[in-house]
C-alpha cells in the first residue's frame, strides 16, 4: 500500500492565483476584497489567536489587530511567502506578546496526557496469546451510511468536544486542508507535537464515527 | 488472524498509534517496511486504517466555520475608517 499524497494540492494552485488577485484588490482599498479574506480566515485567526491568550475576547481583539496591520502593512507584503502564512504570522506574534502581558504559559508547550488511539481493552493482555493483538476487531463501515448529515453530525460533535488544541489542530488540517508545515508555523509547535496533536484528534474521531454505527447496527 | 512470528513483533496495539505516522509519510523506511507487512496479514489493522482514512475523508466535508455577520459588521465598519 502507499502512502496517499495530499490531494489537496491541486487545490491550492489555484488557490494562490486567487490570493495573488485578492492582494492586488486589497491594496486598491477594495472592501469585497476585505469582506473575501475576513470570510475566509477571521475565524481561524481567533481559534489560533485563543491558543496563546486567556480569553476569546482577547483573542478576537487580537485578530482585529492583526487585519488593522493586514490592511496598512499590504503595499509591504512582498508575495514570497503566501498571503495566509503572512497573515497568520503576524497573527502569532501579536498574539505571543499579548499572551506574555497576559502572563499566559503557552498551552502547546505541553501535550495533553498520553492517551490511546484505541480503547487497551480491545486488545489481548500482555500474557494471552497473540499479545496486544486485537480481541475485538474494527469491522468494515458501511461507507453508504457515512454519506449522510447525521454522520457528519457525528464527526463535528467529536472534533467539538476535544481538547482546545487538538481541535484546533485537526480542524486546521481535516477541515481547512492546512499542510503540516502551515499548522507548525502558525501554532508554533514542532512536527512532532503538530502530529502527535492530530493523532490523537483523528483517533477520536475515528472511535466515535465507529461507537456511532455500532449503535446503528443494533 | 495469522500465527505471531509473522507479524514481525509490531503488535495491532503499537500500529494503531503509528497510523498518523504511516498517513503523514514521515515513517522511516524499516518501520514502514513492518507496518505494510503487519498490515499485509491483519485485516483488523487494515480495517483500522481504512477507518483512519474514511475519518479524514469525513472530515473533510465538513464545512470551514465563518465569521458572524456581528463581527463581519464590525470588522467592515473598520476597514471603511482605515482605508478613509
Amino acid at each position: 500500500m502507499s502512502v496517499p499524497r495530499d490531494s489537496r494540492e491541486v487545490h491550492s494552485t489555484s488557490r494562490d492565483t486567487d490570493e495573488r488577485q485578492l492582494v492586488a484588490a486589497l491594496r486598491a482599498g477594495d472592501e469585497a476584497a476585505f469582506r473575501e479574506l475576513i470570510e475566509r480566515y477571521h475565524l481561524l485567526l481567533v481559534r489560533v489567536a485563543q491558543a496563546y491568550v486567556p480569553t476569546r475576547a482577547i483573542a478576537e481583539d487580537v485578530a482585529a489587530e492583526t487585519w488593522l496591520a493586514v490592511v496598512q502593512g499590504i503595499d509591504r507584503f512582498e508575495g514570497r511567502s503566501s498571503l495566509k502564512t503572512w497573515l497568520f504570522r503576524i497573527l502569532t506574534n501579536r498574539a505571543k506578546t499579548r499572551g506574555m502581558r497576559e502572563r499566559r504559559s503557552l498551552p502547546f508547550s505541553a501535550l495533553e496526557s498520553e492517551d490511546s488511539a484505541v480503547d487497551p481493552d480491545r486488545f489481548r493482555g500482555p500474557d494471552e496469546p497473540f499479545p496486544r493483538h486485537w480481541s475485538a476487531p474494527p469491522r468494515a463501515l458501511p461507507e453508504e451510511e457515512l454519506l449522510g448529515q447525521e454522520a457528519r453530525e457525528i464527526v463535528q460533535r467529536a472534533i467539538d468536544d476535544l481538547p482546545e488544541t487538538q481541535r484546533t489542530v485537526i480542524t486546521l488540517r481535516d477541515v481547512d486542508g492546512w499542510s503540516a508545515e502551515e499548522v507548525c508555523n502558525a501554532l508554533t509547535l514542532s512536527e512532532t507535537n503538530q502530529r502527535v496533536l492530530l493523532h490523537r484528534a483523528r483517533s477520536k474521531v475515528r472511535a466515535a464515527l465507529e461507537q456511532y454505527l455500532e449503535e446503528q447496527a443494533t | 488472524m495469522t500465527s505471531p512470528e509473522t507479524y514481525d513483533a509490531l503488535s495491532c496495539q503499537e500500529l494503531v498509534e503509528l497510523v498518523t505516522d504511516y498517513l503523514e509519510g514521515v515513517m522511516p523506511a524499516e518501520l514502514r517496511e513492518r507496518f505494510d507487512e503487519h498490515i499485509a496479514r491483519c485485516k483488523g489493522c487494515t480495517r483500522y486504517l481504512e477507518q483512519m482514512q474514511l475519518t479524514i475523508r469525513l472530515t473533510g466535508r465538513l464545512t470551514p466555520e465563518s465569521i458572524t455577520p456581528e463581527a463581519e459588521r464590525t470588522l467592515l465598519d473598520a476597514f471603511r475608517s482605515w482605508t478613509r
